[in-house]
């Protein structure tokens, strides 16, 4: 019944007196507006030729850079501000396409049934089983490590958790009369996926996307601090990676591995917050187990006996 | 409450029609045996029995909307004489909702709770005639809602903005969106009170007349039944037990299960009368008697009621029952 209640605004008003989600709110869209403003907020061009001297290489933080210089002399508060452009945009695209797909393949499953079920289910298994970032290593390894790339093997690899979510959603959506409903009206089955099932399997989704967001942010970081990243670009994983390959350890340089491991964990965090705080006001049950005493039933409990129960007048 | 038809050929005729359940390793149930009847255009059908009597599963046959583990074994269902099982998936879906339309059991459930109750009943006109312009449909529905009693400004709200009596208002609106022949209503006023189960009742009855609606009319209520139908078909365990006019169901039923249900429900004329359960339970599907499904709650079984099932005999030409008795009414003795 819960979809039911003030549907998207009932949620929103759930959500915002929910202090996780919002914290996960307010931490996502932060990065957000620090992406989108980096050439505003960064002190220098990440693109601009400048002249290194070796005394610029891991200098330490001062007036002229907040958060000290990297291997190559640059501006790191600059590399983390747009690092966050790159792990957002990953982040986002990789998980817009897991979840299209894990919902699709998930939705068909679940509502068609039978062999196409099967097959379907199958296939997702054999995915889930492979370790996602062995194989993802492999791919990025023989194709060109571009952020195209990654966004695509991150996205097309990261469904699995979705379409077994999707599938378990729709099967119990398909039992509902109304589904038998559209049926009898004449629809399709794919109206009815389109326009009885997915409604109701979309806050879900939407709550898996917030989670296999941060997952993909992982994994884009992961892979670049492998050194699978594209080398064009500057992500947080990028960062790290030629921190750590570059000695910035040995260099005692700590201002270059903690602002993209902070960027990283920062969203990351908020993902999860942020999502665990949409599931509870989706499905507000999941604030109070079912077997916690509340209130109501502690009241109850210190009634007086009544000694004349009403039954006995009626039989 | 008599309805003249003129009509002599049936709009709808069921022959002996049979549905198993299956689910493989068991051997098939039995759901429904040889139901057969006619329905007049104008006419309304009531067809009572107790839960898990095959009601439901006769209605959903009629309509080819089976689940999964149900299989049509035998009978014809005729619609003017085409017979509609053996029409392809596609025209049967052209053909439901246009001609026989169904008001489904439990309002709620029967309703999307994500999406307004306008937009899923314009889906049956948008779905059957290609209407896809809004203002025509929020005409179209304005005035179906108009139809059954609703404001028409309130088609842009949701089921749960809606009482009971309203979705099952609603719901009505819906199963006459695309002006069918046939409404099959399922128990229409389960888990309404009596205030709100008379006004849809009424409001089907005007219906009914209006717009020379057929009506089946699924119930375990005899009370409905007697309000609303001129024919009345009693089933029992997946069999016909007797199928008769609305009086002679009432007033002389052959059937000693008719009889039983009759006695089980309260007579207005007489309070005082003591009102008798019929004892036992109605056979599982999986554990069903091997003669009459009913011999064993039956007040007058016999040893034949044990070993065959009986025929469904015709006393007049309007009146039959499935019973050994009515083909020989001294019983025991046969």
């Amino acid at each position: 019944m819960e979809q039911a209640t003030g549907g998207y605004r009932g949620v929103w008003r759930r959500l915002r007196r929910n202090p996780i989600g919002m914290i996960g709110l307010t931490m996502l869209v932060t990065a957000i507006v620090v992406a989108l403003l980096a050439p505003w907020l960064s002190p220098y061009d990440p693109n601009a030729v400048s002249r290194v001297t070796i005394m610029d290489v891991y200098q330490p933080p001062s007036p002229e850079h907040w958060l000290g210089a990297d291997d190559a002399g640059r501006d790191v508060l600059t590399n983390f501000l747009y690092g966050a452009r790159v792990s957002l945009t990953v982040g986002f695209f990789a998980s817009f396409i897991a979840v299209a797909i894990g919902g699709l393949l998930g939705l068909t499953a679940g509502f068609l049934g039978g062999r196409t079920e099967g097959v379907l289910m199958r296939f997702t298994d054999i995915m889930l089983v492979i370790p996602d970032l062995p194989l993802a290593v492999v791919i990025v390894a023989l194709t060109k490590p571009s952020l195209t790339n990654i966004i695509l093997v991150i996205g097309l690899l990261g469904w699995t958790s979705t379409a077994r979510l999707v599938r378990a959603q729709t099967l119990s959506v398909k039992q509902r009369k109304f589904v038998l409903r559209a049926r009898a009206i004449g629809a399709g089955n794919r109206y009815i996926m389109r326009r009885h099932i997915f409604p109701l399997v979309l806050p879900l989704l939407v709550v898996n996307t917030v989670l296999v967001i941060s997952l993909a942010i992982l994994n884009e970081s992961t892979l670049s601090f492998l050194g699978l990243g594209d080398p064009a670009t500057l992500s947080w994983g990028q960062m790290l990676n030629y921190a750590f390959t570059r000695g910035a350890m040995s260099a005692g340089a700590w201002w270059a591995l903690i602002p993209p491991g902070f960027g990283i964990v920062w969203v990351v965090l908020a993902c999860t917050l942020l999502g665990q705080g949409l599931e509870q006001a989706l499905n507000p049950r999941l604030l109070t187990h079912h077997l916690a005493a509340d209130r109501t039933l502690t009241a109850l409990r210190r009634l007086p006996p009544d000694p004349a129960p009403s039954s006995e007048g009626i039989t | 409450m008599s309805h003249e038809v003129k009509n002599r050929s049936p709009l709808l005729a069921v022959n002996h029609l049979s549905v198993d359940y299956v689910d493989p390793p068991h051997p098939p149930a039995a759901a429904l045996r040889e139901i057969t009847f006619t329905l007049q255009r104008g006419e309304a059908l009531g067809i009572v029995g107790e839960s898990g009597c095959g009601k439901s599963t006769l209605m959903l046959a009629l309509m080819r909307l089976l689940p999964a583990a149900g299989r049509i074994v035998a009978g014809s269902v005729r619609l003017d004489g085409v017979e509609l099982l053996d029409l392809d998936e596609q025209t049967m879906a052209a053909l439901r909702w246009k001609r026989i339309a169904m008001i489904f059991q439990g309002a709620m459930n029967a309703l999307n709770p994500v999406r307004t109750v306008g937009e899923q009943i314009a889906e049956a006109i948008r779905l059957h005639e290609g209407v896809g312009d809004r203002r025509v449909l929020a005409r179209r529905v304005g005035e179906l809602l108009d139809l059954v009693g609703i404001a028409a400004n309130r088609r842009d709200q949701y089921p749960f903005q809606y009482s009971g009596g309203m979705r099952q208002r609603a719901m009505i609106a819906m199963a006459l969106a695309c002006s069918p022949d046939i409404v099959i209503a399922d128990e229409p006023t389960t888990a309404l009170d009596v205030m709100i189960q008379a006004q849809i009742l009424q409001l089907l009855a005007d219906l009914r007349r209006q717009l020379q609606l057929s009506i089946l009319l699924v119930t375990h209520d005899l009370g409905i039944v007697a309000e609303l139908c001129d024919r009345v078909l009693v089933m029992y365990g997946g069999v016909m037990a007797e199928y008769a006019d609305a009086d002679t169901i009432y007033n002389s039923p052959a059937h000693p299960y008719t009889q039983a249900l009759l006695r089980a429900f309260p007579d207005p004329t007489r309070p005082a009368q003591k009102l008798a359960a019929i004892p036992g339970a109605p056979p599982r599907l999986n554990d069903l008697p091997p003669g009459c499904r009913f011999a064993p709650r039956c007040p007058y079984v016999f040893a034949r009621c044990h070993m065959a099932a009986p025929p469904v005999y015709a006393i007049t030409p309007t009146h039959s029952a499935g019973c050994f008795l009515v083909a020989n009414p001294q019983g025991g003795a046969a």
